[in-house]
């Protein structure tokens, strides 16, 4: 068999040379999109994304819901009134700028960082306390723990805590949608360190191979939990791979919410138009800690840290709006204080609303209760009566 | 003997299995400088190297296939995966390959040398996916040593057993224990068998069966059958695979009873192994039923923890009705 009538249409190409020639990933230079500097201002013939005063504030008010919502509550976690929480500070650009730049209708499927997309998307305070705080009014019935919202409604795909499953998902989910011709995109987040499972790279692999209109986009921040990037990959970063993968890449400031929203703007209408995927990878930083299980000054200094205090993205956006005269500190000062008010009333109703009732223990498991959990319900019912003392959130509903 | 908790006892056998054989080495997620989310490696990066105790990349498929291959290679690897909820994406590389190594190559290779060691378990607020017991799943598959220790006595113990075996073992440790057990353990080295079970406290009426953190519920059931006059022997397994049928046979003889209870769902649970290899071996012994208590078979809830769990009041009142039967 002659093997060149067997060659695939894209086989892989370059010169050819007669002497070795090894390349590596920093053989290809990967620009970095940066639009907005961190003085405010921006950078000379910078490429502006589509963006009107009333979008800008938006972006803005989520920006000051973020922070003041993971404040609060790794202060109430610190309280002990919800048992855990994980703050983006710092990135919140990346996720409400991601969120920003998108469609309602598009779908959303992120790792467990991006309450900023949530945000956006207009998650009410009310659903994001009765998730935390795990009580019958959480929208996913109190069997995840804090920060695993979900809401069909916003396009928001559920939280699954294991990393990287919803890679591949999301090249599937977007396939669906190009199959059915829908108007719509998938974007799908994660970190640098889930990356490295198994399912980033069938996840990327499969969206490339089968032209599904997703668009990866990684939050590369410097760390997972303890890891620092430098022991996560070696290389040039997560943005070479998409390369490798055959699709559009671009890399970008995740700390500049102008360039996440140009990029994310570019990303959507490619993906649309060419119903194909695309990588972003975003540059920041995880200020915080990982969670509140954590504690970073274990593995990193506070000079590192600070450091990072100064790309702070939403110190850089409120510049601009006030250069632009759409903002200004009366206003920025009236919003913080009354979000404060709003978030620590909403804690004070949220942890009061009862734990779900018994049933919920065994509905949703399959799509109706089948037969030997009916048995199991029934059993623990009648032990429940027996011991209510023990059982204070479920003795005496039913 | 030093006061230790779980974690310390489990650092202290791998700081003694670090020293004594140069080919061990740690690694896992956040495993290096760190020492681990639960720092059960604290300290053994700075003792023993960069080389020998260190981060890898954030891929459990990775992680057990490196050390499938580095345990090939006469390495010795103890490999954390940091929740057992996440050994999944290690399944294939542990069910297809750590178990089979050894059977498909005719013994020309093995992987015995491999350890992994992994937190499980519930009682920590940590919901669906940082709650499983998933010994089960392994206790399938022949190849497979799997080990679970009750407290850092046993945890030191058979640790180090393990890390000596020369088969893969899987060592599940109880998390809601890391830093809640305390106890003596000897500061040096000792081994504890993998197989056998131990009997913790003799009784008349009923067996009582269970392993790691499960133990201290059927502990607190016992209890409370204590004072209703019923006297319980307890027994934890230590080992499910292989599991010490002789020793709970014998235990079952003498009371005539067995009540199994683990974390993880009932059905398809190694309750339900244990309960029909003891009615063949016991059948014209039994004066009850074998009992089963176990988790609720949906996923383990975060808001309805109480509720899904084994605790010791299902435990007591399955006591009950087994020795009133
Ligand atoms: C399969 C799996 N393995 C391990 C974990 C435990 N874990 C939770 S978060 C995390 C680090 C993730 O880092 P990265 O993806 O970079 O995201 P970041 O936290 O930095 O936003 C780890 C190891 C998990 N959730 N799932």
């Amino acid at each position: 068999m002659n093997a060149r009538t067997h060659m695939p249409k894209k086989y892989p190409s370059g010169a050819e040379v007669h002497s070795p020639a090894f390349i590596d990933g920093h053989s290809v230079a990967i620009p970095i999109l940066k639009i907005l500097k961190e003085d405010g201002t921006l950078y000379p013939s910078a490429d502006l994304p589509e963006l009107d005063q009333a979008k800008a504030e938006k972006v803005y008010r989520a920006f000051a819901f973020h922070r003041v919502l993971d404040e609060r509550m790794i202060a109430a976690q610190r309280q002990g009134r919800i048992s855990f929480y994980m703050t983006a500070l710092g990135e919140e650009a990346t996720t409400v700028g991601g969120a920003a730049a998108l469609e309602p209708q598009d779908m959303i499927m992120a790792q467990y960082r991006e309450q900023g997309c949530l945000i956006y998307r207009g998650f009410s305070l009310e659903d994001f306390m009765n998730q935390m705080f795990s009580n019958e009014k959480d929208l996913g019935k109190g069997r995840q723990m804090p920060i695993h919202y979900g809401s069909n409604e916003l396009n928001y795909m559920t939280i699954s805590s294991p990393l990287g499953t919803q890679i591949p998902q999301a090249a599937g989910y977007a396939y669906g949608q190009k199959l059915q011709g829908k108007d719509a995109v998938t974007l799908c987040m994660f970190g640098e360190g889930a990356a490295s499972e198994g399912d980033f790279h069938a996840g990327l692999n499969m969206a490339a191979v089968h032209q599904a209109p997703v668009i990866f986009f990684c939050r590369n921040n410097g760390y997972a939990i303890s890891t620092p990037s430098d022991e996560q990959y070696v290389g040039n970063g997560i943005a070479s791979r998409g390369v490798g993968y055959g699709m559009k890449t671009i890399r970008i400031d995740g700390n500049d919410v102008l360039a996440v929203m140009k990029a994310m703007q570019l990303a959507r209408s490619y993906a649309l138009e060419h119903q194909a995927p695309v990588l972003i990878e975003a540059m920041s930083y995880r200020l915080g800690a990982h969670s509140t299980s954590d504690d970073p000054s274990g593995y990193r200094s506070k000079e590192e840290e600070a450091k990072w205090q100064a790309h702070d993205p939403i110190a850089r956006f409120k510049t601009w709006l006030i250069n632009q005269k759409w903002w200004d500190d009366a206003r920025d000062k009236t919003l913080y204080e009354s979000l404060r008010e709003e978030i620590l009333a909403a804690v004070k109703v949220a942890e009061k609303v009862a734990k779900p009732p018994v049933e919920d223990l065994v509905t949703d498991v399959y799509d109706q209760v089948p037969k030997h959990l009916e048995k199991q319900l029934t059993d623990l019912k009648e032990h429940i009566n027996k011991y209510p003392e023990a059982y204070p959130f479920t003795a005496g509903r039913f | 003997m030093a006061q230790m908790n779980l974690l310390q006892a489990i650092n202290n056998a791998l700081d003694i299995a670090m020293a004594e054989d140069d080919s061990t080495l740690c690694f896992g997620e956040d495993v290096g400088h760190f020492g681990g989310v639960f720092r059960a490696t604290s300290g053994l990066q700075e003792k023993y190297g960069k080389a020998r105790c260190f981060n890898t990349p954030l891929a459990e498929q990775g992680i057990v296939g490196f050390a499938n291959g580095l345990a090939a290679q006469g390495s010795r690897p103890v490999a954390e995966i940091q929740f057992a909820d996440y050994i999944f994406p290690a399944f294939d590389q542990i069910v297809n390959e750590s178990a089979k190594f050894r059977y498909r190559s005719g013994n020309e290779f093995n992987v015995g040398r491999l350890t992994i060691r992994t937190p499980y378990g519930g009682g920590i607020a940590g919901g669906l996916y940082h709650s499983q017991s998933p010994e089960a799943y392994f206790a399938h598959t022949p190849g497979l040593k799997i080990v679970v220790p009750r407290n850092p006595y046993q945890a030191k113990g058979l640790l180090l057993a393990s890390i000596r075996d020369d088969n893969p073992v899987i060592f599940f440790e109880p998390k809601r224990l890391y830093r809640a057990s305390v106890g003596e353990v000897p500061e040096d080295d000792y081994q504890l068998p993998i197989g056998k079970a131990e009997v913790i406290s003799q009784g008349s009426d009923i067996t009582l069966l269970g392993w790691g953190a499960q133990m201290e519920v059927i502990e607190k059931a016992a209890e409370l059958a204590a004072n209703e006059g019923i006297s319980c022997e307890l027994i934890d397994l230590r080992s499910i695979l292989p599991w010490d049928v002789e020793t709970v046979a014998q235990s079952v003889m003498k009371t005539g009873r067995l009540l199994i209870s683990h974390e993880a769902s009932i059905t398809g649970g190694f309750a339900g192994e244990v309960a029909a290899t003891i009615q063949d071996e016991c059948f014209l012994h039994l004066e009850s039923p074998i009992a089963r208590v176990c988790g609720v078979d949906t996923p383990y809830p975060l808001s309805l923890e109480k509720e899904h769990m084994a605790d010791h009041l299902k435990i007591f009142e399955a006591i009950k009705r087994s020795v009133h039967y």
